[in-house]
Formats: C-alpha cells, sequence, structure tokens
C-alpha cells in the first residue's frame, strides 16, 4: 500500500515575466514508517513540491500530474475532504516556528485546537492530549501552560511537531523544519523525529538543502536540481557514493570529518543556479557540470537505473549502464 | 566561474567613474518614472500640479501686476462672471480669475518653502535621533513631543504678533509648526536602517558618523522624505490659507487665503457673491488634492511593501 | 601545518564582555579569553548561538569595547581612539553572514567595493583597486559587474562582493562571521576555497566564526570551540576533530554524519542562559561524562560541580590541544602522557 504516490507532477507559476516552471515532471512513491529525503538548493522546487501536496500553492500555481494521498487524488479533491486531509491525514512542519506560533495564546491552547475542530472530544480530554503529546516530544507537561515567547527557538520547533501530530497523522512533511537550529537542538530534533516515525509507522517527507542531515534521518533520498529529480536511492548510497554530478557535489559540500581527501579541500560548484524563466537546454545541470559531455546541451535524460534501487539521470550513468548490461 | 548576469548588459566600456555614476543614476530615474507611470492617480496629481504650476508661473505674461491694483481696477464692485471677467469680480472690481492666478504664487510659494523648511528640521532631528540614541536622542525627542502638543494655530499667531504679518512670518510659523511628524517618521525608518548588516559592515570599514548618515541613513530615508514632503504641501498650502484668513498674512499680497479673508469681511456672503467664495476654496482643494495624489503614489512607488519589489 | 608563530597579528588577552540585560542584570557573553592568531593563519571559533563567539567577534573588530582584558594587534593594545580605531579597521576587516543585507540595495557594486576606500581617503587609481578586488574575489572581468544592483546578484556572487570590499583595503586580518552560512550548499565551497587562496595569496589571516565543524574541517588551521563565553577547548583542527578531548566538543563531534565519535551524544537541554553561568565547570549541567559518572569514578565529579576552571591561555608551543576540563585533566595527570 503506498501512502504518498507522486506521479508527472508539474507545478507552474503564472507572473507578469512569463510562466515560471518550478517543479517539472517529479515521480516520488513512499510507504508507511518510510522516511524520504528531498535535497536541493533554494529554487529547486522542493518548497513548491511540498505545498503542492497540501494544495497549499498560490493561485497562481497551475498544477499538473497525480498526487495520490491512501489512494485518493488531491488534485482533484473537494474542498471539505482537503480540510480533513490536511489535518488528520498529513501535517506539514515548517522552518521559522517563530511565526508560526500565536504569540497571544498559550501553546496548550494551539496544539489543542486542531484537535477540538477534528474529533469529537471534551476540551479537558484535547488539553489532555495536548499534554501527551508535548510528553512525546520532549517537554513537560507544565509548558502546556507557556507562551511562545517564553520557550526556546528549539522548544518551539519541538511544539511545532507536536501540533503536526497532534490528529495523529499518516504522513509528515518537514520542509526545512529543522536548519534555523543549533546542532546539538538540531540533532535532538531529528533524533525525536526518527524515533515516532519508527514508532507509530507515518511515513516522512524531510525536506532540507542539507543532504548530510538527510542521509542521517532518512532511509531515500531524492536529489533536486531545476524542478526535477536527478538521482534517487538509499539515502547512505547517494551521499556517500553520488552518480549524478549534482549530488556529488552537493554531498562533498558536506566534509567527512576525519576524511583526509576532504581536510583543506573545500569543493563546491562554480557557477550559480539556473534561473527558472531560462532553463538550459538539454540536462539543465550542464553549464556548471564538472564532467559536462558535447550532447549534454542538447539531450535532455531522464531517470535510469544506476544501481540497486538506484536511478539517476545523467547521460554518463546511461552510458555507463548501457555498456555493462 | 562567471555565470552571465541577469538584468546586467553587456560589459559597457566604461571610461570613467563620473560617467559611470551618471549611467547608473540615469538608470535609476529611468526606473522610478516607468514606476510612478503606473500610478494613475499620481499620474493625475501630476498633470494638474503642472498645469497650475505653469499658469501660476506664467501669471505675469497673461496679465500686468497693474491688474492687482485697487486703483486700476477696470470693473465694477461684485460684478458676477462675465465675458470680460469669466469668474467675476472683488469688492473694489478686480478679476477673480486674475486674483486666482497672482494668489497661486503666494500659496504655492509659502506652501513649498514651509515644507522645505519643515522637511530639513524633521530630516535632521529625525535622522540625529535615530542614529545617536543616549541623551541626545531623548532630548531631541522630548522638543519633538512639545513641538507636536503645541497648538500651532496659537503658536502661528504668537510669531506673527512678535514678527509682525508678512510672508516671512507665515512660512516661519508654519515651518516650525510643521515638522514634529516628519521627525517621528524618519526617526523611524533611521532606527530600521542601522539595524541593518550594511552599516555594521559600514562601521567595520572605518566608517564615523558622517559617513554612516549621509551614504547609508540618508539615501535610505530620502524616498519617505520625499513622500512625505508631497503630503506635507498639500498641509502647508491649507495652513498658509487659515493663517492668511485670519490676517497673519502679508496684507500687501493676493492669496488664496487672503482672497476668502477678503470675501468674507466684504459681505460677499451675504451678497450672494460665489464666485469670490468658490473660486479660491476649489483652487485650494484643486492643489490639495493633487499634492495628496502625487504623495500617495510616490509612497506606494517607494514603498517596497506596497510595490512588492 | 598549523606552525606556531612567535608573534601573533592579532589576540585577545583575558577579553571579557559585558552587557545589560533586561531587568538591569549583567550578562557575560565573553568570559575571559585568550587567543592568537598568527599571520596567514585561519582560525575556526565554533559553538552554538549564544555562547558569545559573534560577541567575541565583534570586540576583537573593536565594535564592541571590553569589559576587562584588551585586543592587541601587531602586539600592542588596541586604543579605542577615533584616529587609532580608523587605522585598525583598514588593517582588520569583516565579512558577515547574510551577504544580502551587508550590502546597502540602493549601492551598486563599485559603490559598495569603493566604499572602505571613500572612507579611507584613498583617490588614487580608484577604479583600478575596484577592478582588481572584484577579479580577485572572482567576479569576472570586474567591468561586467561595476554597474549590478546587489538584487542583481546570486547569493555567491554577493558575498564575493562583501568579501572584494573588504579586500580592496589590504587588510591583513579578515573576520568572517558565519560567512556561508546563508548560501547555497553547492556555492559554499567555492567561498571557502576563495577564502584559502587569499590566504595563499596574500598571507591574508582569518578568523571564522561558524556553528559548522565541517567548514572548520574543510579550512582551518586551528580550530576554538566556545561554550558559554568560555573557549573549553583549543588546538590543531586535526586534533581537536578526530580527537575530541572536552566533553562538549565530543558531543558537537558525535552528531555529525560518518562522525570519528562512534556513539552519538545528544546533549539535552538548551544552552543555558548567560546571565546564569553554572557554578564549577559551566559545562557540568550538561556533561554526559558527569551524568553517566565517569567524572565520578575519576573522582572529580566535584570539582566539576564546585571548582572553577582556569581560563585557557593560548595554545601551547608543543601544538597539543588545550582542554579545559577537570576530568581531561584527571586522566592526563596519573598516566602523564597526552593521548596521540
Amino acid at each position: 500500500m503506498t501512502l504518498l504516490d507522486i506521479r508527472d507532477l508539474e507545478v507552474t507559476y503564472r507572473s507578469a515575466r512569463g510562466d515560471v516552471p518550478a517543479v517539472r515532471g517529479v515521480n516520488l512513491r513512499l510507504r508507511p514508517g518510510e522516511t524520504l529525503g528531498i535535497a536541493g538548493e533554494s529554487g529547486c522546487g522542493k518548497s513548491t513540491l511540498a505545498l503542492a501536496l497540501l494544495r497549499l500553492l498560490p493561485a497562481s500555481a497551475s498544477v499538473r500530474g497525480e498526487i495520490r494521498l491512501d489512494g485518493e487524488e488531491v488534485l482533484g479533491m473537494s474542498w471539505g475532504r482537503l480540510r480533513a486531509v490536511r489535518w488528520a491525514g498529513t501535517s506539514i512542519v515548517f522552518q521559522g516556528a517563530m511565526h508560526a506560533l500565536n504569540p497571544v495564546h498559550r501553546i496548550g491552547r494551539q496544539i489543542a485546537e486542531p484537535i477540538l475542530l477534528h474529533e469529537k472530544v471534551s476540551e479537558a480530554g484535547a488539553r489532555q492530549r495536548a499534554e501527551e503529546l508535548l510528553s512525546q516530544v520532549g517537554l513537560p507537561g507544565w509548558r502546556a501552560r507557556s507562551y511562545p515567547h517564553e520557550l526556546s527557538g528549539g522548544q518551539r520547533q519541538r511544539v511545532m511537531i507536536a501540533m503536526a501530530l497532534a490528529c495523529s497523522p499518516r504522513l509528515i512533511v518537514a520542509d526545512e523544519a529543522t536548519t534555523a537550529l543549533d546542532v546539538m537542538i538540531q540533532a535532538q530534533v531529528l533524533d525525536l523525529i526518527a524515533g515516532l516515525v519508527a514508532e507509530r509507522d507515518i511515513g516522512l517527507l524531510m525536506i532540507s538543502h542539507d543532504l548530510s542531515v538527510l542521509s542521517s534521518t532518512c532511509a531515500r533520498l531524492a536529489v533536486m536540481y531545476a524542478g526535477r529529480v536527478v538521482e534517487e536511492g538509499p539515502a547512505h548510497q547517494v551521499f556517500a557514493d553520488p552518480r549524478h554530478p549534482y549530488s556529488r557535489a552537493l554531498a562533498s559540500a558536506f566534509p567527512t570529518i576525519g576524511d583526509p581527501a576532504t581536510r583543506g579541500q573545500p569543493r563546491g560548484l562554480g557557477g550559480d543556479p539556473p534561473d527558472p524563466t531560462a532553463l538550459p537546454s538539454g540536462c539543465a545541470f550542464h553549464p556548471r557540470c564538472p564532467v559536462v559531455l558535447p550532447e549534454c546541451s542538447s539531450t535532455q535524460v531522464d531517470l535510469v537505473p544506476a544501481g540497486p534501487e538506484r536511478v539517476a539521470a545523467c547521460v554518463r550513468v546511461d552510458t555507463a549502464a548501457r555498456s555493462t548490461p | 566561474m562567471n555565470t552571465p548576469l541577469p538584468g546586467t548588459p553587456d560589459a559597457p566600456r566604461l571610461t570613467s567613474v563620473r560617467a559611470l555614476a551618471w549611467q547608473r543614476r540615469r538608470a535609476a530615474i529611468g526606473r522610478f518614472w516607468r514606476e510612478y507611470r503606473q500610478q494613475r492617480a499620481g499620474m493625475v496629481g501630476l498633470a494638474g500640479l503642472l498645469i497650475i504650476v505653469v499658469l501660476a508661473l506664467a501669471a505675469p505674461l497673461i496679465s500686468d501686476r497693474d491688474a492687482l491694483d485697487v486703483t486700476q481696477a477696470t470693473g465694477d464692485r461684485l460684478q458676477p462672471p462675465s465675458l470680460e471677467f469669466p469668474l467675476g469680480t472683488d469688492e473694489t472690481g478686480r478679476s477673480v480669475l486674475l486674483l486666482t492666478l497672482w494668489g497661486a504664487r503666494i500659496s504655492l510659494l509659502v506652501g513649498i518653502t514651509a515644507t522645505l523648511l519643515a522637511m530639513v528640521i524633521g530630516t535632521l532631528v529625525g535622522i540625529a535621533a535615530g542614529h545617536f540614541g543616549g541623551w541626545l536622542t531623548g532630548l531631541l525627542m522630548r522638543v519633538t513631543d512639545w513641538f507636536i502638543v503645541l497648538p500651532r494655530l496659537v503658536l502661528a499667531i504668537a510669531l506673527a504678533a512678535v514678527l509682525g504679518p508678512s510672508l516671512t512670518t507665515i512660512v516661519i510659523a508654519i515651518g516650525v509648526t510643521s515638522w514634529p511628524g516628519t521627525a517621528r517618521l524618519i526617526r523611524a525608518q533611521t532606527l530600521a536602517v542601522e539595524a541593518r548588516p550594511y552599516l555594521e559592515r559600514a562601521k567595520a570599514l572605518g566608517a564615523g558618523h558622517w559617513h554612516q548618515m549621509t551614504r547609508h541613513v540618508l539615501p535610505n530615508v530620502m524616498p519617505l522624505v520625499l513622500a512625505s514632503t508631497t503630503l506635507e504641501v498639500a498641509s502647508a498650502v491649507l495652513a498658509e490659507a487659515t493663517l492668511s484668513f485670519l490676517g497673519l498674512g502679508d496684507p500687501s499680497r493676493v492669496s488664496w487665503g487672503s482672497m476668502l479673508s477678503r470675501a468674507n469681511s466684504s459681505g460677499a456672503v451675504t451678497y450672494g457673491a460665489w464666485w469670490y467664495l468658490l473660486t479660491p476654496g476649489l483652487a485650494i482643494l484643486a492643489v490639495v488634492l493633487c499634492f495628496t495624489l502625487c504623495g500617495r503614489a510616490l509612497e506606494a512607488v517607494f514603498n517596497p511593501r506596497l510595490r512588492g519589489r | 601545518m598549523s606552525k606556531r608563530s612567535p608573534s601573533p597579528v592579532l589576540s585577545a588577552r583575558g577579553l571579557e564582555v559585558d552587557f545589560r540585560v533586561r531587568g538591569g542584570r549583567r550578562a557575560r557573553a565573553v568570559d575571559g579569553v585568550n587567543l592568537d592568531l598568527a599571520p596567514g593563519e585561519i582560525l575556526a571559533l565554533a559553538g552554538e548561538s549564544g555562547c558569545g563567539k559573534t560577541t567575541l567577534a565583534r570586540t576583537l573588530l573593536g565594535l564592541v569595547r571590553p569589559s576587562a582584558g584588551q585586543v592587541e594587534y601587531a602586539g600592542r593594545p588596541l586604543a579605542y581612539s577615533t584616529g587609532a580605531l580608523k587605522s585598525y579597521r583598514r588593517a582588520v576587516q569583516l565579512v558577515l553572514q547574510d551577504p544580502t543585507g551587508a550590502l546597502n540595495p540602493r549601492h551598486t557594486v563599485y559603490e559598495a567595493v569603493a566604499e572602505g576606500l571613500r572612507i579611507h581617503g584613498i583617490s588614487d587609481n580608484e577604479r583600478d583597486r575596484v577592478a582588481e578586488a572584484l577579479a580577485r574575489c572572482g567576479l569576472r572581468p570586474p567591468e561586467r559587474f561595476f554597474l549590478a544592483y546587489p538584487h542583481e546578484l546570486s547569493g555567491g556572487q554577493r558575498q564575493r562582493v562583501v568579501i572584494a570590499g573588504a579586500l580592496v583595503l589590504e587588510p591583513k586580518v579578515i573576520i568572517a562571521d558565519e560567512p556561508v552560512a546563508s548560501l547555497d550548499a553547492s556555492v559554499r565551497g567555492e567561498i571557502l576555497a576563495l577564502l584559502l587562496r587569499l590566504r595563499e595569496e596574500f598571507g591574508l589571516a582569518a578568523l571564522v566564526v561558524t556553528h559548522d565543524l565541517g567548514l572548520a574541517w574543510s579550512i582551518a588551521d586551528r580550530l576554538a570551540v566556545m561554550y558559554l563565553g568560555r573557549i573549553v577547548e583549543s588546538g590543531p583542527t586535526e586534533q581537536v576533530l578526530t580527537n575530541p578531548r572536552h566533553p562538549y566538543t565530543q558531543a558537537l563531534v558525535s552528531v555529525l554524519p560518518d562522525s570519528p565519535v562512534d556513539r552519538s551524544i545528544i546533549l539535552s537541554g538548551e544552552p543555558p542562559d548567560v546571565t546564569r553561568i553554572p557554578a564549577g565547570c559551566r559545562f557540568h549541567p550538561r556533561c554526559h561524562e558527569l551524568a553517566s559518572g565517569a567524572a565520578e569514578q575519576a573522582g572529580v565529579a566535584e570539582a566539576c560541580r564546585r571548582t572553577p576552571l582556569p581560563v585557557l591561555g593560548t595554545d601551547p608551543t608543543d601544538g597539543a590541544p588545550a582542554v579545559a576540563c577537570h576530568l581531561h585533566a584527571a586522566r592526563l595527570t596519573p598516566t602523564a602522557d597526552s593521548p596521540k
């Protein structure tokens, strides 16, 4: 049973400057209890993808393709059903918990609110659930009576996770949920998320620019560039042995401490992420690619097998795979 | 290593820094004008202002200054509009149209000078209060508060009594009473600019107060000052009318306020001489409206929140 | 690699910085720091947010006056008169975290880079100097960028402009506060490589403030780890990261992917408040060695809770890391051989 099934998803923003393609044909699948990381730089379409899952995109965006949550088509869903799914089916944890919490309400009330709204429980019952949720995310129950400003950044991010868990969702989407946090707090929150996923058999779609965080939290990893998935596979393999030159560049941006090869050798990519209104021809990565071939500027490569359970969209992978069947 | 730079023309052959700066400035003006043109109300206001200013400037060309001389008045007392006097005459037989034209000069002159005075004071106080902090800010802000609670009219009347009724009196009276709002506005904006990292960068580069204020703070508050000035001119024109109406203006010069004052005292109301009252009144309304429209349009162009880059 | 130079270009001696927090209490953001930066050396200063690393950087730049101790440049204490500060600022430059905020949106690239020259009244060959600084920072050909406004550039290009603006004054030291934290991952390496190249070519020393130990591993010769206003461990980067001695450093390293520390140590709780620094070792309330009883076994648990640790001096000349930890000291003394 697939929990989340995205097929040929395309999202285009209509603007005064013309159409801006943000997501250009993405296929992803996630089963319950699975964790999938989506890595990529700003502007690669990863956040648009997250918003598209629950139809949270602005009206200027046109969406094509299929998104199925538990087999149910999201794009054609009625508003009432969509609202129910937004709470009970899927929860999104965004970056910047400071702004997502209402400063004038106690956090207990903010967690209890969706429970009261979507489930038939008494107020006392909802309050108790809120305290349980807080203790699940490692905060003492009395914190329910605190106001957001009394909490630190890490604690607020935990409150956001507690809120995401409030209606026992089947899927959690975490969009840069730990990016603004300190290393140690980030480790705490990631540990918490990993524990919850394992314990409750929910699906986790985690979006980040930080490949190293994704590789340590998620089982599978998809790397996006210019609105497309350029590589997908088991997370540690993608991180340790990337097949697509872009994944390789992204992975080498996070050096392995203790590896002498990376010591004193900061590595990165020349050039800048492409302008979505003027994408390069052929493989969108070719102008920055360190191992570019002549045909890259004309041929667009689709994802091809690049090892067991792995795919990558690169001419070099394609030819290598063909020469060794 | 180098990628094409979006939005920048291909490397122009630049000879000097001055040519470069000029080119940049022209581009900025061009960009500003393109954005201002999108504001329809602003364009209407600007067109109205242009017409009024051209008419005011052309007054000496259209008519002789002698036309304002009571002894040389050609018309009868409070004559209704006719072909000879399209807007009728005043109580001494002068053409109301010509009076209004000449009055525009004084009204605009006073309105603009007084506003410039207020803006200079307000900007200086606002930037200083925002930049320095400490006791100086405390002092400046208390002075500002004091001017805010002071009734403008009373102060102006007191000033006129001391200085004697003249144009200068009116300019000073309006100028020194209308800066506090600007000062508060500019201070708030200065504080916002001061919190930006580029000020920290400038400090780390060794920039002194003068450099920080003139190169970073002032250019960033300038748009606000400009928009606020435009709006303030409207209220200064009104203030001028009020003070002149109360007889605090220069008695030898015609302004819209003094026209209203004379219309009132000459019994134009009871006589039913609507042309005498309505013309300067509508003129004030038109000028105030035009300045307000322009000011709002400038605000919309300058304020990135209203514009969304 | 990290040969200790006898005369540091920039150093901190017993630096303390206090500031007033709401309610009139005083907080000590920097609580006794000794630091040496040799010419041409890259030193990384790591720690969580709120540990005082940014305040320390600002104090070293002369933007904040220390409450005690002093900043020394080329062996002489920094004077805080306007003239002295101005000449100091030609030599020690700042690179901020967010290049978007660090550039005035109304100034072109040319103005942003030339700003330092104008402040210091250097008017000969302004155009050539600006062009050269931009070219050195990889913005080639520089003329193409003169007229550009910051919003027309990418994040990486903006940071290059900020670095060029610092470089144009031919400084001896660059203090970079999280120089790549707000940049895209693929661009970071290029900016770090630029810092390394500037060191190679011009002998530029750099103090890089960062929360990212991977960054330190990539470019830093030495690494100092800060916790609550103090440096708790400092030494050559390889040694500090591959064999961390202080429990706090161990924890920081352990949560990295493919960490040299086997088990991951996730500290509970938040870094404590600078207005309430714990007694004894300031790290003891979160220390896993104390919690697990390791400190008890070594007989230093009481010292951890009670006895304050001395302020670390600058690194010992033998190149071994300096560690502010009772347990480490206890383990070191009886056997008297330093770990390899």
